[in-house]
């Protein structure tokens, strides 16, 4: 038996989970699903920003389109560290396909115009 | 300049309140003080955004997309990069812009809504004995310069209240590379939202400490070192339980405040709990045409509500223009009963109870099993059971025409059930 804390949503359910994986306490079926992957292969959503040569938006925004593996966070974001960005974006634009084979794509969360070519 | 509707900011509350008053008869105008819409979302890169809204999980980037996309096909002017400098009633109100592109600027509008977002609290708000070397920042700030700028604060950060902004930059920083050592909550519980808590804190082992604050400051010109001390129920810090961190960077999370400060020359009734306007179920203020919604009016836990409250601004607004002649009030105060903090809308309007009202409310302490009364003449009219009711949660009752017995005050209170 597992006591959990619902991470889906702001909502935040307090589940209970015993050893068959039966889940109580959610109040909608995304917290069953995230009790039974967080007791067999716990999953997190990145949120970070990857670099640009825009002076007016020295920062993109990108996100995973989907979880990954909790032990591969470290990973992605060392990954991303060395990823500048010298072109327009728009959202939802794919910044790195299938990141380190999860099958996941890293996307722009923001629109991105280059109003100044930066020289390098 | 004449318009029918001025809406200063143009975050999460501006954005749903400008969508919601587009109307082909209207001349409508955003005021945004930032190069670009979208407010304090812009910083917020992190996901757990529009659920409410959009039944979709979205990060604050792509939160604000959606408004703005929708804002592109209506018929609603935009100034960016311009503050708002003054503001004065007469029949209609009297405008002072300013922007760097268009220098002063002067309007007429017959409506305003304030949805101007809050500020946050910075250490002269809490008075943190010691020196005071650089490396003490609010964590919104630590958090713009990360996501916006691309510069990291500090290496070793200590954090200081366990508010939503805190707990997201906790992680935000230890996932850039930094070390945070610890987070102090002066309460005996935890501000933020518990699934923060969980994927923020105990995620990487951050430990949090409760019913602790930070009772001494070293540093000759950066932050050398930092105590934490724990407090006993007077929140009094208790000797001989100081520890010692070693760290560069001090974030403060300890509270929002609305920012209304530059409309201090409207006579604005406003409420010691909330520091904010005063307003009835149209969210208007008791001064006509004046509205505030959002933030600006009280600091919401997720930017679903503070849309939803926008559009609510919106939407009465725009009533309020269009609308030949105004129909009288009959207000009534809304009285903060035991175990309850605050209730927005202060008043209640008993001449226009066309629609259901929405309150919403916070409560004084945490309970596991609570039940919450709406109270009129003495006698309950509403009552609805909850389960986790904690202050950093906002609660909401809405109450219908047919709900209410008379045109007298009405009170909301919670009573602990065990």
């Amino acid at each position: 038996m597992k006591e959990l804390t619902c991470i889906v949503c702001p909502v935040s359910c307090h589940l209970t989970v015993d050893d068959s994986l039966k889940v109580v306490g959610n109040r909608c079926p995304r917290g069953e699903k995230y009790a039974i992957v967080e007791m067999t292969s716990p999953k997190r959503m990145i949120t970070t920003t990857v670099k640009t040569t825009s002076t007016d938006c020295p920062r993109l925004s990108v996100k995973t389109k989907d979880p990954v593996p909790k032990e591969l966070v470290f990973k992605i974001l060392e990954y991303l560290s060395d990823v500048i960005i010298q072109k327009d974006v728009n959202i939802g634009d794919v910044i790195v396909s299938d990141i380190f084979s999860t099958g996941v794509d890293i996307v722009a969360t923001k629109a991105m115009i280059q109003h100044d070519e930066v020289k390098r | 300049m004449n318009i029918d509707l001025t809406i200063i900011g143009g975050g999460a509350a501006g954005l749903a309140a400008a969508l919601a008053a587009s109307d082909q008869k209207l001349k409508i105008l955003i005021i945004e003080r930032e190069p670009r819409l979208g407010g304090i979302l812009n910083q917020c890169i992190h996901n757990g955004f529009g659920l409410h809204m959009f039944q979709e999980e979205l990060t604050g980037p792509e939160y604000a997309h959606r408004f703005i996309e929708s804002l592109q096909e209506k018929h609603i002017d935009i100034l960016l990069g311009t503050t708002v400098i003054d503001i004065q009633k007469k029949d209609d109100f009297h405008i002072t812009l300013t922007s760097e592109k268009d220098g002063y600027q002067h309007l007429i509008s017959k409506a305003v809504i304030i949805a101007s977002g809050c500020y946050e609290r910075t250490r002269g708000a809490v008075q943190i004995p010691g020196e005071r070397p650089k490396g003490i920042m609010p964590a919104g700030s630590a958090q713009r310069y990360l996501n916006m700028e691309g510069y990291l604060v500090g290496k070793r950060v200590f954090i200081l209240g366990s508010g939503d902004i805190g707990l997201i930059m906790a992680r935000r920083m230890t996932l850039e590379g930094a070390e945070v050592l610890g987070v102090a909550e002066l309460m005996p519980y935890s501000n933020g939202l518990t699934r923060n808590i969980v994927q923020c804190l105990n995620d990487f082992d951050i430990p949090l400490y409760l019913s602790h604050t930070v009772t001494n400051i070293k540093g000759k010109d950066v932050l050398e070192q930092i105590t934490i001390q724990q407090v006993d129920d007077r929140f009094e810090p208790i000797p001989g339980t100081e520890k010692v961190f070693e760290v560069d960077t001090l974030l403060l999370s300890i509270g929002l405040i609305p920012d209304v400060g530059l409309f201090d020359s409207l006579q604005m009734q406003k409420s010691p709990m909330t520091k904010s306007a005063i307003v009835d179920q149209s969210l208007m203020t008791n001064v006509k045409g004046l509205f505030v919604c959002g933030n600006a009016l009280h600091v919401h836990d997720l930017v679903d509500w503070v849309s939803k409250e926008g559009e609510k601004a919106g939407k009465y607004a725009k009533a309020y223009i269009l609308e030949e002649e105004q129909r009288l009030k009959d207000l009534k105060s809304v009285i903060v009963g035991p175990n309850i903090r605050y209730v927005v809308p202060h008043m209640i309007d008993f001449n226009h109870l066309d629609e259901p009202i929405q309150c919403s409310f916070r409560v004084t302490k945490k309970m596991a099993l609570g039940l919450f009364k709406v109270i009129q003449n003495g006698k309950v009219i509403i009552q609805k059971k909850a389960k986790y009711i904690a202050p950093a949660e906002m609660e909401n009752i809405v109450i219908k025409k047919e709900d209410f017995i008379s045109n007298d005050p009405i009170e909301i209170s919670l009573e602990e059930l065990a």
